[in-house]
């Protein structure tokens, strides 16, 4: 899934979803006195911090209400540093330059791996690790660590398993559940074409919903254990696990009739308008599937209402296996050897910080401590369920976490061969033989 | 690549002052004397024309060497020394390969297609009252940034009629002269007792004439296209040996009814084409009513079981318009953007060239009895020769290095199909590759290809200056 687009997104849709709950959060719910002992946060008068992530807009204002509040209890005077887009890059001027701020936030785990070979992250002191220990399951704070030693706290979360369906469209075809495994998302899909709907829209113009649609298959039909392998590329994409898991695609893939617009539409179809056209009226297709941040465009593109028009369902279990849970995150790490920076990071290890980010709607906290009525509304409480329910039996976007050139470049390797895929379905020897040669030759280069 | 901007001089460059700097004839005269023509001693010219080598050699001379001495090593840094390893996997590898055959395609057609109209244009404008205000349209592109123009030709061959301006002409086209069937897209149910069969579809199973009403069911329909349409009806009265049924949408809205029987709810088809079938020849046609029942007339029909069939103009799929940006097409309409941004271009220098063309000349051939065709092919164009083969060649150079406009226009999925040699330099440098060295090769190689252009363009400059 490409970083930069999922992050935008997420942000302006989980702002518009919760303006309503915003405001009074952080002062009415939480009993700060307690939190902050307990927390045990020193005190930071009259030192200044600079935090960086890619957060802009509503979501950089939500944010914002945390570290006014870290600012509240220590003392400190915090400064929101925007890195845009291209986060790595900003870091890494920013620190050859001498000028690093004291936490970033980074958007993958390979991204915290290289800065961690480089030695730029500062491992996290005792008191973060106790929040975490308290507050993470050890599948979370894994993902902030490299080679054994903890440098991150993963604040925020994006679930990349979830199915968005246009409820009126599902109630035509006479579908009163959503379906669960992968057989009956096929079987409601042809229900839902024969009522004259197309089933499913998918944006094949954008790789990286290929690749998401791709993941979640292979983890739920091949389990985690294959899946890390093929993360690391231990196993080739020649496996048959992979073969098979292309074949499951390829029952959706390869019916044109249950895709909007058929094989060529979906190929056209970039990700925004794959979501317009799900709610449009008269809708396009019925539903749509990609991560949580859907949710943005819904709201600021189209006319239909979360939870009555439009509702999620978490993609379907196949072939009998657990049902998959694809995430991605931020995780936030120390650029500095500084008091301040790892009082920050424990402070949002804290419950009491992804209370008060979460409250405002549009944010998915990892943290399982966290109770689920601070959610605004029902979707994300939904969401954040699922998530957390999920333990340690998650996985972070595959194609996140390879090189670039294979899984984050438009036009080439993974996102690519998954293109020539859906345009070809029956060719599954084919594909993977493409998608075995382009990650070789992408993870000789990465090194 | 400077001299894509520049204007290309015309033959109406001032004439050179002669024995300048550049010494050419008189070259002889020149070393024998200490001095310059305009009696400037060597060092005091040397300071002169310093600032100038200075910041060439700065901005030019320096990024090629070091270009040049990059596409030797390899993705790491000046660590690994390659050879020409990065000159062979160039030449190796397919995209590069596609790159290079789309590059030669662009160098043929866009520069001639964009001349060609750019003539065209200049010699229609000519004559016409309102030819300013045509000349300022037709230019009126190149104020556009080729990332803007990039954008709206994106946007103009968008697959979507209802977006792409393109496919709306194609399709309204097309849409004039065939017309949409009644039920694009409509389809029997999986195992429903109908087969497809070249575009429609027939019944598995064979009817005997006068026995009972055949069932069509057919699902797959947006219920709200039928908005107006009747509950579907077994046929009341079918006449002695003829055959009977229904077409109807077997979708009860909401769920719920049984498939291939007609539940309440359920709404006719009207106005489809059945045919009876015997032994690969229609025997009988029929269409059905508004309450979706046909009757197949015992007198054509004859005796002996038949199949049904839907033929497939019942369900042709609306005309999608044209896959402009589909594998096969998507570097001609590039290249179409391109022309509608640089035919401006071309029309102002030649229109400027043709304002040098002496009229008399004109009139005098018009006087010798030559006709318009005549003095366009015989006249004008032999003297305007000159700025034309100045307009290509610039063009030429400004083609090869053609990136915004196939890195914009092109989808992910076509990207590689639309690729050239600079949208593959920046790939393999920055985009995902992060291989410097192939990208460094890659720029030699299209600096060599540009070369043979830019020395073309210098010479003729040189001879209009000796002239």
């Amino acid at each position: 899934m490409k970083r930069t687009v999922a992050l935008a997104a997420t942000t302006c849709a989980l702002t518009l979803l919760t303006t309503a709950c915003g405001g009074s959060g952080a002062n009415s719910s939480s009993p700060s006195g307690a939190t902050a002992s307990n927390l045990n946060l020193p005190d930071l008068h009259g030192q200044h911090l600079e935090v960086a992530a890619v957060w802009t807009g509503p979501e950089q204002q939500n944010f914002m209400k945390v570290i006014k509040r870290f600012d509240q209890l220590t003392g400190a005077q915090t400064d929101f540093v925007p890195t845009g887009d291209n986060v790595s890059t900003f870091l890494g001027t920013k620190i050859q330059g001498g000028a690093a701020p004291d936490v970033a936030f980074l958007p993958q785990p390979g991204v915290l791996a290289q800065f961690a070979k480089s030695g730029w992250l500062k491992p996290v002191n005792a008191a973060v690790e106790k929040q975490l220990q308290g507050n993470y399951s050890t599948g979370w704070q894994k993902l902030g660590a490299y080679n054994g030693t903890q440098y991150g706290v993963y604040f925020k979360a994006a679930d990349k398993s979830t199915v968005w369906y246009n409820t009126k469209a599902f109630s035509t075809a006479g579908v009163s559940t959503p379906p669960t495994t992968w057989s009956e998302f096929l079987k409601d899909a042809q229900t839902i074409s024969d009522s004259g709907t197309p089933p499913v829209s998918v944006g094949g113009a954008d790789g990286w919903t290929l690749t998401d649609w791709f993941e979640n298959i292979y983890l739920s039909q091949a389990g985690p254990a294959k899946y890390d392998q093929l993360t690391k590329h231990q196993i080739k994409w020649t496996d048959p696990s992979v073969g098979k898991a292309l074949t499951t695609l390829g029952q959706l893939f390869g019916k044109p009739s249950l895709l909007a617009g058929g094989t060529r539409g979906a190929l056209a179809t970039e990700f925004p308008a794959s979501v317009d056209q799900t709610f449009a009226d008269p809708a396009k297709a019925a539903m749509v599937y990609e991560a949580d941040f859907v949710a943005t465009n819904i709201t600021s593109d189209t006319k239909a209402k979360i939870g009555t028009d439009a509702k999620v369902f978490p993609f379907p279990a196949v072939d009998g296996g657990q049902a998959p849970m694809v995430v991605g995150g931020d995780v936030a790490v120390a650029l500095k050897n500084s008091k301040g920076a790892q009082a920050l990071l424990t402070y949002l290890a804290s419950t009491d910080a992804a209370r008060t980010e979460v409250e405002q709607g549009g944010f998915i906290s990892p943290n399982k401590s966290l109770d689920l009525s601070a959610y605004p509304d029902e979707t994300e409480r939904s969401l954040a369920k699922s998530l957390t329910a999920a333990g340690d039996n998650f996985r972070f976007d595959m194609s996140d976490q390879a090189p670039a050139a294979f899984g984050g470049t438009k036009g080439q390797g993974e996102w690519k061969d998954l293109q020539d895929f859906l345009a070809n379905p029956s060719d599954v020897a084919g594909a993977q033989r493409k998608l075995e040669a382009d990650a070789a030759a992408a993870f000789a280069n990465a090194g | 690549m400077a001299a894509q901007t520049a204007p290309p001089a015309t033959s109406q460059a001032p004439p050179p002052r002669s024995g300048t700097a550049a010494p050419r004839r008189g070259g002889r005269r020149t070393a024998r004397r200490a001095r310059s023509a305009i009696g400037a001693h060597p060092w005091a010219a040397a300071c002169f024309l310093l600032p100038a080598l200075v910041v060439l050699g700065a901005l030019v001379v320096y990024p090629i060497s070091w270009t040049a001495v990059r596409s030797l090593f390899g993705a790491d840094g000046f660590t690994h020394f390659v050879g020409l390893g990065n000159y062979t996997s160039v030449f190796h590898d397919p995209q590069t390969l596609t790159a290079l055959r789309n590059n030669a395609l662009w160098v043929v057609v866009a520069p001639s297609v964009a001349t060609g109209l750019g003539l065209i244009f200049a010699v229609l404008t000519e004559r016409v009252r309102w030819g300013t205000a045509f000349k300022l349209v037709v230019f009126m592109p190149m104020a556009i940034s080729m990332l803007a123009a990039g954008i709206i030709f994106r946007l103009v061959y968008d697959q979507d009629p209802g977006k792409g301006v393109a496919n709306a002409v194609v399709v309204g086209v097309h849409d004039t002269f065939a017309k949409a069937s009644a039920y694009p897209g409509a389809k029997p149910r999986i195992g429903g007792g109908l087969a497809p069969s070249g575009g429609g579809y027939v019944t598995t199973a064979t009817i005997a004439p006068g026995t009972t009403a055949a069932a069509l069911p057919l699902v797959g329909i947006p219920p709200a296209t039928l908005s107006g349409a009747r509950q579907a009806a077994v046929p009341s009265h079918c006449p002695t040996g003829a055959v009977c049924g229904t077409v109807w949408l077997d979708f009860t809205p909401g769920g719920g009814g049984t498939p291939g029987r007609i539940d309440p709810g359920e709404r006719a088809l009207a106005g489809v084409q059945v045919q009876a079938v015997r032994g690969g020849h229609t025997v009988a046609t029929a269409t059905s009513g508004r309450d979706g029942t046909f009757v197949l007339p015992a007198g054509t029909l004859g005796t002996g079981p038949v199949q049904l069939k839907l033929p497939a103009a019942n369900f042709t799929a609306q005309f999608q318009g044209v896959t402009w940006l589909g594998p096969t097409l998507v570097t001609w309409s590039i290249i179409g953007a391109y022309v509608w941004m640089w035919t401006g271009f071309a029309m102002v220098l030649i229109a400027a060239g043709l304002a040098g063309v002496p009229r008399e000349l004109l009139e005098a051939a018009r006087m010798d009895g030559a006709n318009e065709w005549q003095v366009f092919r015989r006249i004008t164009v032999p003297l305007l020769a000159p700025t034309l083969v100045v307009v290509l060649v610039t063009l030429v150079i400004n083609v090869l290095k053609i990136f915004d406009l196939v890195y914009v226009i092109a989808p992910g999925s076509t990207q590689q199909d639309a690729n050239v040699l600079a949208l593959q330099l920046y790939l393999a440098s920055f985009g995902g590759g992060n291989d410097q060295g192939v990208g460094s090769a890659l720029g030699v190689l299209l600096l060599v290809l540009v070369l043979p252009a830019v020395f073309f363009n210098i010479r003729r400059f040189r001879k209009e200056r000796t002239r």
